[in-house]
């Protein structure tokens, strides 16, 4: 076959074509992307300078009110209960990872029907939050739950973990770490599978064994695992919705709301539809969750450019 | 191996190991399997206060047939169907092409362009929440299946593309470089060389999104209300509150609702796995 490569024998097309082609390719995902999910993040900021019920055009019937929205925040009792509890997400969810490390470690064994037993532990994962959610709901309850059957074959009490302002958020924790164990401990089960034998002997012949192996030749070569499990239980924590709704719809008392949660009720509930106010949450709860964005995209950057070709 | 093999340990560590593993299995698993034993008792069970003894009697049938042909879940359930199917053709199609302009061309703002949609993806959902609402009201798609395919299938092509970007970029490339030689136009390139090699990333991506939107509660609540469009997530907190109390029965119906995503798991184990931990090896 003979291939044209006078330029002036070729259509504007042909010459173009590794431009046009790549933007032919891109432009039916980029305008869909574009449209439900970079534009509505600026819109976002917009309506949070605005008090707006969501009826009708924002322009004729929202009503500007600058900062407004920002300041009621700084004094709003709810606001702050939720952003703590934002807080106690982000640092117990984090415990998936060495919880999801330490069942990866149990199971990265060659018995009869291991890969059973790993499906099967990591089958909360697929469950969606709802069940997941209404699966502890009943597990917590002070009559017919289960936790509640077991702590009284030792005599304690029964506890209303859902129903006591102190314990329900920590009980919902719990409910969300089931699953995201799981995935980590999928995750680490991979990387287990691709660290170097011959590095794992060679340490052993050094006298390296348990922790010390663990710390100093295992964990090194699941950087790629833990960077990944981090991103996700951060991701999660921060997006936890579905649990919160579906086992205390945010009390008792208000007690167990998350910005997430908050930001939902606000603009869309009964508690009335304030979306602009809603939105200026979104905004805050946007800015934590960039900090930790801008932290994961440095890092794929970092490794994108020590991988070009 | 890490850590040491049971084989090399003595006979006592390998019948302790082989006892503990279901052993921490069960307990594992124990809040599923008390909702699992649940849904099998009678009501009248829980009147008496008989939640964790022998069932007075076996109701697999009658409870589980009470969710089948006594409630709405079929239609929620079949509401699933009719969401989750499209936005995984939808999303995996376009991703495709958005892998492939991504991973295989090189042009000013490749990486800015891959690097929007990695991050679009990690947005909380809340930020998106009041525009797309709106968005969808006022194109008159509130309340209906499309209103929600739309836009799980525009949010889902963004870790779509990370997905479907990197595994392009693992082929290998002479056979581009081969086929341009050759004279072979770019659109075919993608159609007969690039699209057949990337059917296992396509099958992967298929269960995971599949899964994962058969999972979303938050914008079947924000974008729907009724058993006409509204998903079987959704929908079951409906179903509960026809059944209130009767924990029996919500049982079974949770159950149901969460069976799809599991026996789509349990199908395509291999495929599930390889999507989901992609770039946890190096």
């Amino acid at each position: 076959m003979t291939i044209a490569t006078d330029p002036e024998t070729q259509g504007w097309f042909q010459r173009n074509r590794m431009i046009i082609t790549p933007l032919m390719f891109l432009l039916p995902g980029v305008l869909f992307f574009a449209i439900y999910v970079i534009i509505p993040i600026f819109q976002s900021f917009y309506i949070s300078t605005y008090e707006w019920n969501g009826l009708g055009d924002l322009s004729e019937q929202g009503e500007f009110v600058g900062l407004d929205n920002y300041r009621e925040l700084m004094t709003d009792r709810a606001f702050e209960v939720s952003l703590w509890n934002n807080v106690k997400w982000l640092a117990l969810y984090l415990l998936a990872i060495p919880g999801g490390l330490f069942i990866a470690l149990f199971l990265n064994q060659t018995i009869v029907g291991i890969r059973l037993y790993k499906s099967l532990f990591f089958f909360p994962f697929v469950i969606s939050q709802v069940v997941v959610g209404l699966v502890f709901s009943w597990f917590y309850l002070p009559r017919e739950g289960l936790l509640n059957g077991f702590l009284g074959l030792f005599g304690a009490g029964p506890v209303n973990v859902l129903g006591d302002p102190t314990l329900a958020t920590y009980g919902i924790i719990a409910a969300g770490l089931w699953p995201q164990t799981a995935y980590c401990m999928i995750l680490y089960l991979t990387g287990l599978n691709a660290v170097d034998p011959e590095q794992i002997e060679a340490a052993r012949l050094d006298g390296a064994r348990g922790r010390r192996m663990l710390w100093h030749v295992i964990l090194p070569q699941l950087r790629p695992a833990t960077f990944i499990a981090f991103v996700v239980t951060i991701i999660g924590a921060l997006r936890s919705f579905d649990l919160i709704s579906i086992m205390t719809n945010g009390g008792p008392f208000g007690s167990t709301r998350v910005l997430s949660f908050y930001m939902f009720e606000k603009a869309l509930s009964e508690y009335g539809f304030r979306m602009g106010y809603g939105s200026a949450i979104a905004v805050i709860l946007f800015l934590i969750m960039l900090v930790f964005i801008g932290y994961f995209l440095w890092s794929m950057w970092r490794d994108e450019r020590d991988a070009r070709r | 191996m890490f850590p040491t093999p049971i084989e090399k340990r003595s006979r006592a560590a390998q019948i302790t190991y082989q006892s503990l593993v279901p052993l921490a299995l069960v307990m594992w698993l124990m809040p599923l399997i008390a909702v699992a034993l649940f849904s099998i008792r009678p009501g009248v069970d829980f009147s008496n206060g008989n939640y964790w003894g022998l069932p007075s009697s076996f109701e697999l049938f009658t409870n589980y047939g009470k969710v089948f042909f006594e409630s709405d879940m079929p239609r929620y359930l079949w509401n699933s169907v009719l969401i989750t199917v499209p936005t995984v053709i939808g999303a995996v199609a376009l991703s495709c092409m958005t892998g492939f302009a991504l991973g295989i061309y090189r042009f000013r703002g490749n990486l800015l362009i891959f690097f929007m949609f990695i991050a679009g993806n990690f947005v909380p959902f809340q930020i998106l929440m009041v525009p797309v609402r709106d968005l969808t009201v006022d194109a008159g798609l509130y309340d209906t299946k499309l209103g929600l395919i739309l836009f799980h299938i525009a949010f889902q092509t963004g870790f779509c593309t990370l997905f479907m970007r990197n595994f392009i970029r693992a082929l290998p490339y002479e056979l581009i470089e081969a086929a341009r030689v050759e004279g072979v136009k770019e659109w075919r390139i993608f159609w007969f060389i690039v699209l057949p090699l990337m059917k296992p990333a396509i099958a992967a991506l298929s269960v995971l999104i599949f899964t994962f939107i058969w999972n979303d509660y938050f914008w079947a609540v924000v974008l729907t209300q009724g058993p006409d469009a509204q998903p079987v997530t959704a929908g079951i907190t409906s179903f509960n509150s026809q059944f209130v109390a009767q924990y029996h029965l919500m049982s079974a119906g949770s159950i149901v609702a969460a069976l799809p995503p599991v026996a789509m798991f349990f199908l395509m184990q291999r495929h599930f796995i390889a999507g989901l931990t992609l770039g946890a090896v190096k």
